[in-house]
């Protein structure tokens, strides 16, 4: 591969059906550590599906999804995840919540004995978050962004290979949204994390992302226009080149003109595009076509002279 | 100007102090009718045995609860007093530790749930008092019976009750726990257990009405002690001087217990009124 960071998620050919509702199909896609991978796409088209294959608490229909070379199991402390609600446990404070992980792993005496270092270490991450001087409250008495950014650090002193987000922000008003998302950049960059990160917003997708993945159920394949039991597929792949984190790139003419690119790639059941034909610009990405469809692929690409 | 109507229709708000008037006009009037019906029956009848006065009824509580019993050397109404409520927290308190760690492993364990589910809503829609024959049979007329009948009047819905909050935990939190470390048993003991807590609070203080009801009930047909015992006993001397005071203490008893959960929820439990 010759690159520096390496191969941390693996995932092929991998589809999930419930019953006959096909959700996902022939799924593939290679995550490098240090990446933040942004999933968008249209309502339905199964992000959180494949959100919870990768986190294992499903389990795929077909296919292989490996985690540093491993099958991965039922949901464990190498894959963190912050859900849009219920990231955090009612029950506990602030400190609690952050401090719960180190606790539920120390072991039954090693619990008690650590539990000043575990609070220091809750205090680092708290500092960072700017809740230190909330850390009695339960998270009922904290505002939506306030929560999320427990959630983070709730699972930052993890250390997770990887972190799952799952519309993290969907719940935020604009203005927080904004905070939320410089503020994950900054963590991103502080702690070199390695973020898959699902949303519905194409802007907050194009804005944090370092690549953006397309998962769509609107593309067309030789299997007739009357099938409606497609499975989404990711139709595009693109790398984003990471800007200085200031939403003001936002307002550059190019941010919108990749934005209504993607859209046309994946948000609109007018217009599909052929499975070989998929927009996979991101050097990492491939596609494991069936043989019916590779065949199709070569005499397209024979007859038209492409390349 | 329009105002805000203080007491009829959807749109009233009655100020504090309305509301505290209205709340004991109610009782206010109950007594002022129940004296003023005593007054004309005893000034009829002397000797009138079903409405007694408030002097006849302080005279015989003063001899139910404040004077030694010739017989027993007790404090009757102490004595009643304890062991009915002896009985009553014996029997909730073993149904409310039993029920929920059958309901939350049911509800957090498929296999238990599928396997316990069905038998335990079979069960809990047997009317316990239709039993109670079965239950004195079984356990004797003594202590273990009446416990028993509270016991089994409660245990199953609060069971049923914990299953299903235990249900409609998010399955986020379940997830969310995992990735966190925590080993399937710490995920039932630690997460999900001190979450379901508050809701078993609730549970018993919903079951504490039926408990009363089924201690009143044994203690009725076969007992030698407690409140319900004493007031089916001097039924048959139609002493409703006794008879009143005791309704109202087993009222106060009630509405003590209930003040205790309520207390209890409020202190340990500050988060969950609110996630609610």
């Amino acid at each position: 591969m010759g690159k520096s960071a390496q191969r941390l998620l693996l995932i092929e050919n991998v589809s999930k059906e419930y019953g006959t509702k096909v959700v996902l199909e022939n799924v593939d896609l290679v995550a490098r550590s240090g990446e933040l991978c942004t999933v968008v796409g249209p309502s339905g088209c199964g992000k959180s599906t494949l959100l919870r294959l990768i986190l294992g608490q499903e389990l795929p229909s077909a296919g292989e999804i490996l985690i540093d070379g491993q099958p991965v199991g039922p949901p464990s402390s190498d894959r963190g995840v912050v859900y849009q609600r219920y990231s955090l446990f009612p029950h506990l404070s602030v400190l609690e919540n952050v401090t719960l992980g180190k606790r539920l792993t120390a072991g039954f005496f090693a619990r008690f004995q650590r539990s000043q270092a575990f609070d220091e270490e809750a205090h680092f991450f708290l500092e960072k978050m700017h809740l230190w001087e909330h850390r009695q409250k339960y998270p009922h008495e904290l505002s939506g962004g306030m929560q999320q950014r427990v959630a983070l650090a709730q699972s930052l002193i993890m250390k997770p290979r990887i972190l799952l987000m799952d519309e993290p922000f969907g719940a935020l008003d604009p203005g927080t949204r904004e905070d939320m998302q410089v503020f994950l950049l900054e963590l991103w960059e502080h702690f070199h994390m390695t973020v898959f990160f699902v949303t519905h917003d194409l802007e907050e997708a194009v804005f944090l992302g370092t690549r953006i993945i397309v998962l769509s159920q609107y593309y067309s394949d030789d299997r007739g226009a009357d099938c409606d039991g497609r499975g989404a597929r990711i139709v595009a792949d693109y790398p984003l080149a990471r800007k200085a984190a200031s939403t003001a790139v936002k307002e550059l003419a190019e941010f919108g003109k990749l934005i209504q690119e993607i859209r046309r790639d994946g948000f609109d059941p007018e217009l599909r595009q052929h499975v070989s034909r998929f927009n996979l610009k991101h050097e990492d990405s491939f596609q494991t076509l069936t043989e019916e469809e590779y065949r199709q692929a070569y005499n397209r690409n024979n007859n038209s002279g492409q390349g | 100007m329009r105002r805000i109507p203080q007491l009829w229709g959807i749109h009233a708000a009655p100020s504090s102090g309305v509301r505290l008037v209205l709340g004991v006009l109610p009782f206010v009037l109950l007594t002022a009718a129940y004296l003023t019906i005593a007054h004309i029956r005893l000034q009829e009848n002397p000797r009138e045995k079903l409405t007694p006065s408030v002097s006849q009824m302080a005279d015989a509580v003063k001899t139910m609860a404040f004077t030694r019993d010739d017989r027993t050397g007790a404090y009757l109404m102490l004595a009643d007093t304890a062991s009915s409520v002896t009985r009553i927290l014996i029997g909730l308190g073993a149904a409310a530790v039993i029920g929920l760690f059958a309901g939350l492993t049911m509800g957090m364990l498929p296999g238990m749930g599928a396997t316990a589910l069905p038998v335990v809503t079979f069960l809990s829609i047997i009317p316990p008092l239709a039993i109670l024959p079965i239950l004195f049979i079984s356990f004797g007329v003594g202590e273990l019976g009446k416990v028993m009948l509270i016991f089994l009047g409660s245990v199953f819905i609060i069971t049923c009750d914990i299953y299903y909050t235990t249900k409609r935990m998010p399955r986020e939190q379940i997830v969310k726990a995992l990735t966190l470390g925590a080993t399937q048993f710490q995920v039932l003991f630690e997460v999900v257990l001190p979450q379901v807590m508050p809701r078993l609070v609730v549970s018993v203080r919903l079951c504490l009405g039926a408990a009363w009801l089924f201690l009143i009930a044994s203690e009725a047909i076969a007992s030698t002690d407690g409140l319900g015992y004493r007031v089916f006993l001097v039924r048959r001397y139609l002493a409703m001087d006794v008879i009143i005071p005791y309704v109202l203490w087993i009222t106060f008893l009630g509405f003590a217990m209930d003040s205790v959960l309520r207390f209890i929820l409020s202190r340990l439990y500050p988060w969950y009124e609110t996630v609610q």
